[in-house]
Protein backbone atom coordinates (compact mmCIF):
# COMPACT_ATOMS: atom_id res chain seq x y z
CA UNK A 1 0.00 0.00 0.00
CA UNK A 2 2.85 2.45 0.35
CA UNK A 3 4.19 2.30 -3.39
CA UNK A 4 0.77 2.83 -4.02
CA UNK A 5 0.96 6.02 -2.36
CA UNK A 6 3.95 6.68 -2.95
CA UNK A 7 2.69 7.28 -6.83
CA UNK A 8 0.86 10.34 -5.48
CA UNK A 9 3.44 13.48 -5.38
CA UNK A 10 3.62 15.79 -3.29
CA UNK A 11 1.75 17.87 -5.35
CA UNK A 12 -1.72 15.80 -5.43
CA UNK A 13 -1.32 15.39 -1.59
CA UNK A 14 -1.53 19.36 -0.97
CA UNK A 15 -4.10 19.71 -3.70
CA UNK A 16 -6.36 17.15 -2.52
CA UNK A 17 -9.51 18.77 -1.99
CA UNK A 18 -12.95 18.58 -0.16
CA UNK A 19 -15.26 16.18 -1.15
CA UNK A 20 -16.29 16.11 -5.04
CA UNK A 21 -13.05 17.13 -6.33
CA UNK A 22 -11.34 13.59 -6.64
CA UNK A 23 -7.77 13.66 -7.26
CA UNK A 24 -6.72 10.59 -9.80
CA UNK A 25 -3.39 10.29 -10.17
CA UNK A 26 -2.77 7.02 -12.55
CA UNK A 27 -4.78 4.33 -10.87
CA UNK A 28 -5.04 5.61 -7.52
CA UNK A 29 -8.13 8.01 -6.65
CA UNK A 30 -7.80 10.29 -3.40
CA UNK A 31 -11.02 9.70 -1.72
CA UNK A 32 -10.58 10.96 1.92
CA UNK A 33 -8.43 14.22 1.95
CA UNK A 34 -6.05 14.85 4.41
CA UNK A 35 -8.59 17.08 6.52
CA UNK A 36 -11.17 14.07 6.44
CA UNK A 37 -8.68 11.85 7.22
CA UNK A 38 -7.72 14.00 10.57
CA UNK A 39 -11.29 14.50 11.47
CA UNK A 40 -12.37 11.08 11.29
CA UNK A 41 -9.64 9.63 13.21
CA UNK A 42 -10.05 12.19 16.08
CA UNK A 43 -13.57 11.51 16.14
CA UNK A 44 -12.79 7.76 16.37
CA UNK A 45 -10.32 8.10 19.61
CA UNK A 46 -12.76 10.34 21.58
CA UNK A 47 -15.43 7.52 20.56
CA UNK A 48 -13.60 4.84 21.60
CA UNK A 49 -12.69 6.15 24.99
CA UNK A 50 -16.09 7.22 25.76
CA UNK A 51 -17.30 3.75 24.34
CA UNK A 52 -15.06 1.58 27.05
CA UNK A 53 -15.44 4.59 29.84
CA UNK A 54 -19.28 4.39 28.85
CA UNK A 55 -19.27 0.57 29.29
CA UNK A 56 -17.32 0.50 32.79
CA UNK A 57 -20.16 2.30 34.26
CA UNK A 58 -22.47 1.08 32.33
CA UNK A 59 -22.41 -2.62 33.22
CA UNK A 60 -21.17 -3.82 35.96
CA UNK A 61 -19.21 -7.03 34.62
CA UNK A 62 -17.37 -4.57 32.69
CA UNK A 63 -16.36 -2.35 35.45
CA UNK A 64 -13.69 -3.81 37.06
CA UNK A 65 -11.98 -5.02 33.52
CA UNK A 66 -12.21 -1.27 32.28
CA UNK A 67 -12.17 1.63 35.11
CA UNK A 68 -8.16 0.31 35.11
CA UNK A 69 -7.53 1.95 31.94
CA UNK A 70 -8.84 5.41 32.97
CA UNK A 71 -7.05 5.02 36.64
CA UNK A 72 -10.08 3.70 38.60
CA UNK A 73 -14.27 4.22 39.03
CA UNK A 74 -14.12 8.01 39.77
CA UNK A 75 -11.71 8.69 37.12
CA UNK A 76 -13.80 7.11 34.97
CA UNK A 77 -16.56 9.07 35.67
CA UNK A 78 -15.18 12.24 35.71
CA UNK A 79 -13.45 11.87 32.05
CA UNK A 80 -16.53 9.84 30.50
CA UNK A 81 -18.33 13.13 29.91
CA UNK A 82 -15.13 15.35 28.80
CA UNK A 83 -14.50 12.44 26.54
CA UNK A 84 -18.17 12.70 24.75
CA UNK A 85 -17.74 16.39 24.31
CA UNK A 86 -14.52 16.08 22.66
CA UNK A 87 -16.40 13.47 19.96
CA UNK A 88 -19.51 15.77 20.35
CA UNK A 89 -16.77 18.84 18.91
CA UNK A 90 -14.89 16.47 16.95
CA UNK A 91 -18.26 15.43 15.11
CA UNK A 92 -19.69 18.46 14.36
CA UNK A 93 -16.79 18.95 12.08
CA UNK A 94 -17.39 16.02 10.37
CA UNK A 95 -20.85 16.91 10.32
CA UNK A 96 -20.54 19.32 8.18
CA UNK A 97 -17.70 17.91 5.85
CA UNK A 98 -19.73 15.52 4.89
CA UNK A 99 -23.31 16.99 5.31
CA UNK A 100 -23.72 17.11 1.51
CA UNK A 101 -22.69 13.42 0.20
CA UNK A 102 -24.54 11.87 3.30
CA UNK A 103 -28.08 13.47 1.98
CA UNK A 104 -30.18 10.77 1.34
CA UNK A 105 -31.90 10.39 -2.00
CA UNK A 106 -33.85 8.33 -4.65
CA UNK A 107 -31.05 5.78 -5.22
CA UNK A 108 -30.63 5.15 -1.47
CA UNK A 109 -34.08 3.58 -1.68
CA UNK A 110 -33.43 1.48 -4.11
CA UNK A 111 -29.92 0.11 -2.60
CA UNK A 112 -31.91 -0.38 0.65
CA UNK A 113 -34.22 -2.84 -1.05
CA UNK A 114 -31.09 -4.94 -2.78
CA UNK A 115 -29.75 -4.89 0.99
CA UNK A 116 -30.35 -8.51 1.15
CA UNK A 117 -27.54 -9.06 -2.20
CA UNK A 118 -25.23 -6.96 -0.86
CA UNK A 119 -24.91 -8.69 2.51
CA UNK A 120 -24.92 -12.06 0.39
CA UNK A 121 -21.95 -10.66 -2.22
CA UNK A 122 -24.27 -11.59 -5.16
CA UNK A 123 -23.15 -9.11 -7.49
CA UNK A 124 -19.52 -8.60 -8.51
CA UNK A 125 -20.31 -4.79 -8.74
CA UNK A 126 -22.22 -2.28 -7.33
CA UNK A 127 -25.34 -1.04 -9.30
CA UNK A 128 -23.84 1.76 -11.43
CA UNK A 129 -26.07 4.52 -9.36
CA UNK A 130 -23.75 3.97 -5.85
CA UNK A 131 -22.45 6.97 -5.35
CA UNK A 132 -19.44 8.50 -2.99
CA UNK A 133 -21.59 7.32 0.30
CA UNK A 134 -23.79 4.03 -0.28
CA UNK A 135 -26.96 3.65 1.49
CA UNK A 136 -25.49 1.92 4.33
CA UNK A 137 -23.35 4.28 4.91
CA UNK A 138 -25.22 6.98 5.05
CA UNK A 139 -27.91 5.15 7.58
CA UNK A 140 -24.73 4.89 10.03
CA UNK A 141 -23.89 8.71 9.74
CA UNK A 142 -27.22 9.39 10.54
CA UNK A 143 -27.58 6.75 13.34
CA UNK A 144 -24.56 8.69 15.11
CA UNK A 145 -26.19 12.25 14.78
CA UNK A 146 -29.63 10.58 16.05
CA UNK A 147 -27.33 8.96 18.95
CA UNK A 148 -25.11 11.41 19.28
CA UNK A 149 -28.46 14.23 20.00
CA UNK A 150 -29.33 11.71 21.97
CA UNK A 151 -26.49 11.60 24.30
CA UNK A 152 -26.04 14.69 24.87
CA UNK A 153 -29.54 15.44 25.57
CA UNK A 154 -29.98 12.97 27.87
CA UNK A 155 -26.24 13.02 28.89
CA UNK A 156 -26.00 16.67 30.34
CA UNK A 157 -28.79 15.97 33.13
CA UNK A 158 -26.91 13.02 34.43
CA UNK A 159 -23.57 15.05 34.50
CA UNK A 160 -25.46 17.41 36.64
CA UNK A 161 -28.06 16.18 38.72
CA UNK A 162 -28.61 18.93 41.49
CA UNK A 163 -29.38 21.37 38.40
CA UNK A 164 -32.32 19.06 36.85
CA UNK A 165 -33.26 16.90 39.27
CA UNK A 166 -34.10 12.96 39.80
CA UNK A 167 -36.26 12.25 37.11
CA UNK A 168 -34.93 13.91 34.55
CA UNK A 169 -31.67 11.57 35.60
CA UNK A 170 -33.63 8.47 36.00
CA UNK A 171 -35.03 9.41 32.39
CA UNK A 172 -31.97 10.17 31.07
CA UNK A 173 -30.40 6.57 31.98
CA UNK A 174 -32.43 4.64 29.95
CA UNK A 175 -32.01 7.18 26.97
CA UNK A 176 -28.60 7.10 27.23
CA UNK A 177 -28.20 3.47 26.86
CA UNK A 178 -30.21 3.02 24.37
CA UNK A 179 -28.36 5.54 22.45
CA UNK A 180 -25.03 3.07 23.56
CA UNK A 181 -26.23 0.09 21.70
CA UNK A 182 -27.99 2.18 18.68
CA UNK A 183 -24.10 3.27 18.63
CA UNK A 184 -22.42 0.18 19.47
CA UNK A 185 -23.91 -1.81 16.97
CA UNK A 186 -23.44 0.83 14.05
CA UNK A 187 -20.14 1.07 15.22
CA UNK A 188 -19.33 -2.96 14.84
CA UNK A 189 -21.00 -3.34 11.53
CA UNK A 190 -18.79 -0.24 10.36
CA UNK A 191 -15.31 -1.83 11.68
CA UNK A 192 -15.91 -4.74 10.07
CA UNK A 193 -16.99 -3.34 6.65
CA UNK A 194 -13.89 -0.99 6.79
CA UNK A 195 -11.41 -3.50 7.82
CA UNK A 196 -12.11 -7.56 6.86
CA UNK A 197 -15.48 -7.37 4.81
CA UNK A 198 -14.67 -5.06 2.14
CA UNK A 199 -10.25 -4.90 1.49
CA UNK A 200 -8.61 -1.95 0.15
CA UNK A 201 -11.47 0.10 1.96
CA UNK A 202 -9.06 1.04 5.28
CA UNK A 203 -6.20 2.02 3.44
CA UNK A 204 -9.07 5.28 2.63
CA UNK A 205 -9.24 6.59 5.34
CA UNK A 206 -4.94 5.75 6.38
CA UNK A 207 -3.27 7.02 3.34
CA UNK A 208 -6.64 8.73 1.99
CA UNK A 209 -6.13 6.74 -1.51
CA UNK A 210 -8.24 3.68 -3.41
CA UNK A 211 -7.05 2.05 -6.45
CA UNK A 212 -10.14 2.32 -9.29
CA UNK A 213 -11.06 -1.47 -9.07
CA UNK A 214 -11.96 -0.97 -5.63
CA UNK A 215 -14.06 2.50 -6.80
CA UNK A 216 -15.92 0.82 -9.82
CA UNK A 217 -16.40 -1.84 -7.41
CA UNK A 218 -18.03 -0.18 -4.68
CA UNK A 219 -18.92 3.13 -5.48
CA UNK A 220 -19.19 3.33 -9.24
CA UNK A 221 -20.92 6.63 -9.77
CA UNK A 222 -18.71 8.12 -7.82
CA UNK A 223 -16.01 6.64 -9.73
CA UNK A 224 -17.48 7.75 -12.70
CA UNK A 225 -17.93 11.34 -11.85
CA UNK A 226 -14.22 11.27 -10.02
CA UNK A 227 -12.50 9.64 -13.53
CA UNK A 228 -15.09 11.02 -16.00
CA UNK A 229 -15.09 6.99 -17.33
CA UNK A 230 -17.34 4.87 -17.95
CA UNK A 231 -17.32 2.29 -14.86
CA UNK A 232 -18.96 -0.65 -16.10
CA UNK A 233 -16.88 -0.49 -19.47
CA UNK A 234 -13.79 -0.27 -17.51
CA UNK A 235 -14.58 -3.00 -15.37
CA UNK A 236 -15.08 -4.97 -18.43
CA UNK A 237 -12.37 -3.96 -20.09
CA UNK A 238 -10.18 -4.95 -16.88
CA UNK A 239 -11.70 -8.62 -16.91
CA UNK A 240 -11.24 -8.77 -20.57
CA UNK A 241 -7.47 -7.94 -20.24
CA UNK A 242 -6.68 -10.58 -17.60
CA UNK A 243 -4.82 -14.05 -18.47
CA UNK A 244 -7.73 -16.29 -19.61
CA UNK A 245 -10.20 -13.44 -20.62
CA UNK A 246 -13.63 -12.34 -19.13
CA UNK A 247 -14.06 -15.50 -17.83
CA UNK A 248 -11.01 -15.98 -15.88
CA UNK A 249 -11.78 -16.12 -12.53
CA UNK B 1 -18.83 -8.67 66.58
CA UNK B 2 -18.46 -6.87 63.18
CA UNK B 3 -18.26 -9.78 61.40
CA UNK B 4 -21.71 -10.80 63.09
CA UNK B 5 -23.60 -7.59 62.30
CA UNK B 6 -21.85 -6.23 59.79
CA UNK B 7 -22.27 -9.34 57.14
CA UNK B 8 -22.53 -7.92 53.57
CA UNK B 9 -25.78 -8.39 52.47
CA UNK B 10 -25.69 -7.10 49.13
CA UNK B 11 -23.40 -4.77 47.07
CA UNK B 12 -23.71 -2.72 44.17
CA UNK B 13 -22.72 -3.81 40.74
CA UNK B 14 -20.98 -6.90 41.97
CA UNK B 15 -20.90 -9.84 39.86
CA UNK B 16 -21.18 -12.73 41.62
CA UNK B 17 -21.94 -14.61 45.16
CA UNK B 18 -21.36 -12.22 48.26
CA UNK B 19 -18.35 -13.86 50.85
CA UNK B 20 -19.70 -14.97 53.70
CA UNK B 21 -23.17 -14.34 53.14
CA UNK B 22 -25.74 -17.02 55.21
CA UNK B 23 -23.13 -18.75 57.31
CA UNK B 24 -24.43 -16.24 60.21
CA UNK B 25 -27.87 -16.28 61.93
CA UNK B 26 -28.48 -12.30 62.98
CA UNK B 27 -31.20 -10.34 63.92
CA UNK B 28 -31.56 -7.51 61.68
CA UNK B 29 -31.17 -4.15 63.64
CA UNK B 30 -34.36 -0.85 63.76
CA UNK B 31 -34.57 2.10 64.55
CA UNK B 32 -37.37 3.36 66.41
CA UNK B 33 -39.01 6.53 66.21
CA UNK B 34 -41.74 8.20 67.92
CA UNK B 35 -42.58 11.71 66.13
CA UNK B 36 -45.69 12.05 69.04
CA UNK B 37 -43.13 12.49 72.01
CA UNK B 38 -40.42 13.55 69.88
CA UNK B 39 -39.76 17.44 71.37
CA UNK B 40 -37.71 18.99 68.96
CA UNK B 41 -34.56 19.43 71.28
CA UNK B 42 -31.83 18.92 68.48
CA UNK B 43 -29.49 16.88 70.76
CA UNK B 44 -29.42 13.85 68.19
CA UNK B 45 -28.63 16.32 65.16
CA UNK B 46 -25.72 17.55 67.81
CA UNK B 47 -24.58 13.81 68.56
CA UNK B 48 -24.81 12.53 65.32
CA UNK B 49 -22.20 15.20 64.21
CA UNK B 50 -20.24 14.68 67.38
CA UNK B 51 -19.82 10.98 66.47
CA UNK B 52 -19.18 10.96 63.02
CA UNK B 53 -16.75 14.07 63.73
CA UNK B 54 -18.33 15.74 60.50
CA UNK B 55 -17.42 19.16 59.68
CA UNK B 56 -19.56 22.01 61.12
CA UNK B 57 -21.26 24.26 59.05
CA UNK B 58 -23.25 27.00 59.81
CA UNK B 59 -26.72 26.78 59.82
CA UNK B 60 -29.77 28.81 58.42
CA UNK B 61 -32.58 30.21 59.18
CA UNK B 62 -35.75 30.31 57.52
CA UNK B 63 -38.63 31.25 60.17
CA UNK B 64 -38.86 27.62 61.54
CA UNK B 65 -37.06 25.98 64.19
CA UNK B 66 -35.47 23.70 61.34
CA UNK B 67 -31.56 23.92 61.83
CA UNK B 68 -31.54 24.12 57.73
CA UNK B 69 -33.72 23.50 54.96
CA UNK B 70 -32.39 19.80 54.40
CA UNK B 71 -30.06 17.62 55.46
CA UNK B 72 -26.59 17.82 53.82
CA UNK B 73 -23.51 15.41 53.09
CA UNK B 74 -22.22 16.50 56.31
CA UNK B 75 -25.38 16.62 58.40
CA UNK B 76 -26.98 13.35 58.02
CA UNK B 77 -29.61 14.05 60.74
CA UNK B 78 -32.53 17.18 60.63
CA UNK B 79 -35.15 17.46 62.49
CA UNK B 80 -37.88 18.47 60.38
CA UNK B 81 -40.20 20.98 62.02
CA UNK B 82 -44.19 21.38 60.84
CA UNK B 83 -47.32 23.26 61.68
CA UNK B 84 -50.17 21.31 60.39
CA UNK B 85 -53.37 22.83 60.45
CA UNK B 86 -56.41 20.33 61.43
CA UNK B 87 -59.90 20.33 61.14
CA UNK B 88 -60.95 22.11 64.04
CA UNK B 89 -59.00 24.82 63.70
CA UNK B 90 -56.13 23.57 66.16
CA UNK B 91 -52.27 23.36 65.41
CA UNK B 92 -50.44 20.22 65.29
CA UNK B 93 -46.62 21.09 65.94
CA UNK B 94 -44.94 18.24 64.08
CA UNK B 95 -41.27 17.00 64.49
CA UNK B 96 -40.06 14.31 62.38
CA UNK B 97 -36.51 13.30 62.37
CA UNK B 98 -35.22 12.84 58.74
CA UNK B 99 -32.05 10.65 58.26
CA UNK B 100 -31.34 7.48 55.86
CA UNK B 101 -34.51 5.02 56.46
CA UNK B 102 -32.14 2.37 55.39
CA UNK B 103 -34.92 0.97 53.21
CA UNK B 104 -34.96 -3.48 52.87
CA UNK B 105 -35.10 -2.80 48.93
CA UNK B 106 -32.71 0.51 48.53
CA UNK B 107 -32.52 2.41 45.83
CA UNK B 108 -29.45 4.29 45.98
CA UNK B 109 -27.68 0.73 46.09
CA UNK B 110 -30.28 -0.47 43.50
CA UNK B 111 -28.99 2.71 41.23
CA UNK B 112 -25.33 2.36 41.88
CA UNK B 113 -23.39 1.76 38.94
CA UNK B 114 -19.55 1.12 41.15
CA UNK B 115 -19.05 -1.87 42.27
CA UNK B 116 -18.65 -1.83 45.73
CA UNK B 117 -19.73 1.81 46.57
CA UNK B 118 -23.09 1.21 48.51
CA UNK B 119 -23.29 -1.85 50.55
CA UNK B 120 -26.37 -3.58 52.65
CA UNK B 121 -25.38 -5.86 55.77
CA UNK B 122 -27.53 -8.77 56.72
CA UNK B 123 -28.74 -6.57 59.91
CA UNK B 124 -30.11 -3.73 57.38
CA UNK B 125 -27.54 -1.08 57.26
CA UNK B 126 -27.47 0.36 54.13
CA UNK B 127 -23.97 1.74 54.29
CA UNK B 128 -21.59 3.89 51.54
CA UNK B 129 -17.87 3.10 51.09
CA UNK B 130 -16.80 6.36 49.58
CA UNK B 131 -13.45 4.74 48.92
CA UNK B 132 -14.96 2.87 45.61
CA UNK B 133 -18.00 5.92 45.12
CA UNK B 134 -17.36 7.46 42.00
CA UNK B 135 -19.30 10.43 42.33
CA UNK B 136 -21.88 9.79 39.56
CA UNK B 137 -24.62 10.29 42.11
CA UNK B 138 -27.05 7.89 40.76
CA UNK B 139 -28.04 7.06 44.04
CA UNK B 140 -29.27 10.60 44.79
CA UNK B 141 -31.80 10.22 41.58
CA UNK B 142 -32.71 6.46 42.92
CA UNK B 143 -33.26 7.09 46.47
CA UNK B 144 -37.36 8.00 47.20
CA UNK B 145 -35.92 10.14 50.40
CA UNK B 146 -33.77 12.80 49.12
CA UNK B 147 -31.14 11.34 51.53
CA UNK B 148 -28.01 10.81 50.15
CA UNK B 149 -26.00 14.10 49.28
CA UNK B 150 -23.27 15.25 46.75
CA UNK B 151 -19.95 17.07 48.02
CA UNK B 152 -18.47 18.83 45.15
CA UNK B 153 -14.81 18.93 46.48
CA UNK B 154 -14.54 15.16 47.68
CA UNK B 155 -17.26 14.07 44.20
CA UNK B 156 -18.48 11.75 46.96
CA UNK B 157 -21.97 10.99 48.48
CA UNK B 158 -22.54 10.87 52.02
CA UNK B 159 -25.29 10.18 54.20
CA UNK B 160 -26.28 8.18 57.41
CA UNK B 161 -24.59 5.02 58.29
CA UNK B 162 -27.17 4.29 61.31
CA UNK B 163 -23.35 4.68 62.90
CA UNK B 164 -22.91 0.86 61.64
CA UNK B 165 -19.38 1.28 63.71
CA UNK B 166 -21.28 1.65 66.79
CA UNK B 167 -23.55 -0.94 65.92
CA UNK B 168 -20.86 -3.36 64.66
CA UNK B 169 -19.38 -2.62 68.47
CA UNK B 170 -22.66 -3.98 69.83
CA UNK B 171 -23.80 -0.25 70.37
CA UNK B 172 -26.52 1.80 69.49
CA UNK B 173 -26.08 5.24 67.24
CA UNK B 174 -25.66 8.26 68.09
CA UNK B 175 -28.82 9.74 68.11
CA UNK B 176 -30.61 7.01 70.18
CA UNK B 177 -27.83 7.18 73.02
CA UNK B 178 -28.71 11.46 73.52
CA UNK B 179 -32.20 11.05 72.73
CA UNK B 180 -33.64 12.44 76.42
CA UNK B 181 -37.49 11.83 75.62
CA UNK B 182 -37.06 7.87 74.89
CA UNK B 183 -38.95 8.82 71.65
CA UNK B 184 -35.94 7.28 69.63
CA UNK B 185 -35.41 3.12 70.26
CA UNK B 186 -33.04 1.02 68.97
CA UNK B 187 -33.35 -2.95 68.64
CA UNK B 188 -34.44 -5.46 66.49
CA UNK B 189 -36.40 -5.02 63.77
CA UNK B 190 -39.17 -7.21 65.74
CA UNK B 191 -38.79 -5.58 68.92
CA UNK B 192 -38.97 -2.59 67.37
CA UNK B 193 -41.73 -3.07 64.94
CA UNK B 194 -43.73 -4.29 68.51
CA UNK B 195 -43.33 -1.07 70.05
CA UNK B 196 -43.98 0.86 67.56
CA UNK B 197 -47.43 -0.70 66.93
CA UNK B 198 -48.05 -1.31 70.81
CA UNK B 199 -47.62 3.01 70.99
CA UNK B 200 -49.86 3.16 67.40
CA UNK B 201 -52.59 1.72 68.58
CA UNK B 202 -52.22 3.22 72.56
CA UNK B 203 -52.27 6.40 70.24
CA UNK B 204 -55.40 5.39 68.46
CA UNK B 205 -57.40 3.92 71.43
CA UNK B 206 -56.51 6.72 74.21
CA UNK B 207 -55.34 9.46 72.59
CA UNK B 208 -57.56 10.68 70.31
CA UNK B 209 -55.31 9.50 67.38
CA UNK B 210 -57.71 7.01 65.00
CA UNK B 211 -55.27 7.36 62.62
CA UNK B 212 -51.98 6.70 64.44
CA UNK B 213 -49.95 3.98 62.79
CA UNK B 214 -46.64 2.60 62.10
CA UNK B 215 -44.71 4.16 58.94
CA UNK B 216 -42.66 0.59 56.79
CA UNK B 217 -43.47 1.56 53.68
CA UNK B 218 -43.59 -2.07 52.08
CA UNK B 219 -42.92 -0.10 48.56
CA UNK B 220 -39.44 -0.59 49.75
CA UNK B 221 -39.73 -4.25 51.54
CA UNK B 222 -39.65 -2.06 54.86
CA UNK B 223 -37.38 0.13 56.62
CA UNK B 224 -34.98 -0.30 59.20
CA UNK B 225 -36.10 3.19 60.18
CA UNK B 226 -39.51 3.19 61.02
CA UNK B 227 -41.66 5.78 62.73
CA UNK B 228 -44.81 6.40 64.72
CA UNK B 229 -47.35 8.78 63.02
CA UNK B 230 -50.07 10.57 64.60
CA UNK B 231 -51.88 10.00 61.00
CA UNK B 232 -50.36 7.35 59.08
CA UNK B 233 -52.77 8.22 55.96
CA UNK B 234 -51.29 11.78 55.35
CA UNK B 235 -47.15 10.85 56.38
CA UNK B 236 -46.21 14.24 53.65
CA UNK B 237 -47.60 16.30 56.63
CA UNK B 238 -44.11 15.32 58.09
CA UNK B 239 -41.52 17.83 56.20
CA UNK B 240 -42.30 15.74 52.58
CA UNK B 241 -42.51 11.95 54.24
CA UNK B 242 -43.42 10.15 51.21
CA UNK B 243 -46.94 7.89 51.49
CA UNK B 244 -45.35 5.52 48.34
CA UNK B 245 -41.82 5.66 48.37
CA UNK B 246 -40.95 3.78 44.92
CA UNK B 247 -37.51 3.45 43.37
CA UNK B 248 -37.71 5.06 39.37
CA UNK B 249 -38.27 1.60 37.63
CA UNK B 250 -35.43 2.50 35.14
CA UNK B 251 -33.54 1.57 37.52
CA UNK B 252 -35.10 -1.94 38.40
CA UNK B 253 -36.33 -3.77 35.20
CA UNK B 254 -34.15 -1.84 33.31
CA UNK B 255 -30.85 -2.07 35.04
CA UNK B 256 -31.65 -5.74 35.62
CA UNK B 257 -33.35 -7.02 32.33
CA UNK B 258 -33.08 -4.53 29.92
CA UNK B 259 -29.21 -3.58 30.02
CA UNK B 260 -27.45 -6.99 29.88
CA UNK B 261 -30.27 -8.16 27.32
CA UNK B 262 -29.48 -4.79 25.46
CA UNK B 263 -26.00 -5.06 26.01
CA UNK B 264 -25.87 -8.67 24.18
CA UNK B 265 -27.91 -8.00 21.52
CA UNK B 266 -25.53 -4.99 20.32
CA UNK B 267 -22.61 -7.01 21.00
CA UNK B 268 -24.41 -9.88 18.81
CA UNK B 269 -23.38 -7.91 15.36
CA UNK B 270 -19.73 -8.77 16.30
CA UNK B 271 -20.46 -12.52 15.72
CA UNK B 272 -22.78 -11.69 12.80
CA UNK B 273 -19.74 -10.05 11.07
CA UNK B 274 -17.22 -12.98 11.86
CA UNK B 275 -19.85 -15.53 10.61
CA UNK B 276 -20.48 -13.23 7.72
CA UNK B 277 -16.82 -13.04 6.99
CA UNK B 278 -16.09 -16.70 7.27
CA UNK B 279 -19.67 -17.37 5.08
CA UNK B 280 -19.77 -14.99 1.98
CA UNK B 281 -16.29 -13.45 2.76
CA UNK B 282 -14.83 -10.46 1.82
CA UNK B 283 -16.02 -8.48 -1.24
CA UNK B 284 -12.98 -7.83 -3.15
CA UNK B 285 -12.09 -5.36 -5.98
CA UNK B 286 -13.57 -6.55 -8.87
CA UNK B 287 -11.65 -8.09 -10.75
CA UNK B 288 -9.14 -9.70 -8.59
CA UNK B 289 -5.56 -8.69 -9.50
CA UNK B 290 -4.12 -11.66 -11.61
CA UNK B 291 -0.49 -13.07 -11.00
CA UNK B 292 1.88 -10.97 -12.14
CA UNK B 293 -0.77 -8.30 -13.21
CA UNK B 294 -0.35 -5.64 -10.42
CA UNK B 295 -2.99 -3.11 -11.19
CA UNK B 296 -5.55 -3.21 -14.60
CA UNK B 297 -3.32 -1.69 -17.00
CA UNK B 298 -5.72 1.30 -18.49
CA UNK B 299 -5.84 4.19 -20.86
CA UNK B 300 -5.15 7.63 -19.52
CA UNK B 301 -8.00 8.87 -18.12
CA UNK B 302 -10.20 10.92 -20.39
CA UNK B 303 -9.82 8.62 -23.46
CA UNK B 304 -12.74 6.45 -22.56
CA UNK B 305 -15.39 8.74 -23.90
CA UNK B 306 -15.69 10.85 -20.76
CA UNK B 307 -18.42 13.56 -19.78
CA UNK B 308 -15.57 15.53 -18.00
CA UNK B 309 -12.48 16.03 -18.12
CA UNK B 310 -11.00 14.44 -14.13
CA UNK B 311 -8.25 16.60 -12.84
CA UNK B 312 -5.22 15.76 -12.54
CA UNK B 313 -3.18 18.34 -10.37
CA UNK B 314 0.59 18.36 -11.56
Amino acid sequence: MNGAVERLDGGVRRHAGTIGRTVVRGDELVRHPVYTRIVHWSVAIFFVLALLSGFAIYSPWLYRSLTPLFGGGPMTRLLHPWFSLGFAALFILQFFNWLAPMAWNRDDRRWIRRLRSYVSNTDEVEPEYVGFFNAGQKLYFWAIVASAVLFLLSGIPMWFPAIFGRIAVAIGYVVHDVAALLMLGGFIVHVYEGTAAQPGTFSSMTRGTVDRRWAWTHHPAWYRHATGRDPRADYNQARAARPGGPTGR
Amino acid sequence: MPTGTLQIKAISAHPGSIPGLGVQREAEVCKYIDVTTCIGCKACEVACVEWNDLPYQQTTFDNTYQTMPHTTWNYWNLIKFNEHPRDDGTLMWLMRKDQCMHCEDPGCLRACPADGAIVQYTNGIVDFQQENCIGCQYCISGCPFDVPKFNSTTKKVYKCTLCSDRVGQGLEPACIKSCPTGCLKFGTKADMRAVADARARQLREHSGFPNAGVYDPPSVDGTHVIYVLHDITNPEMYGGLPSNPTIPPAYTAWKRVAKPVGLLLALFAAPVAFFHYITEGPKEPSPPAAPGLDEPRLPPPGTGGSPRQPEVPR
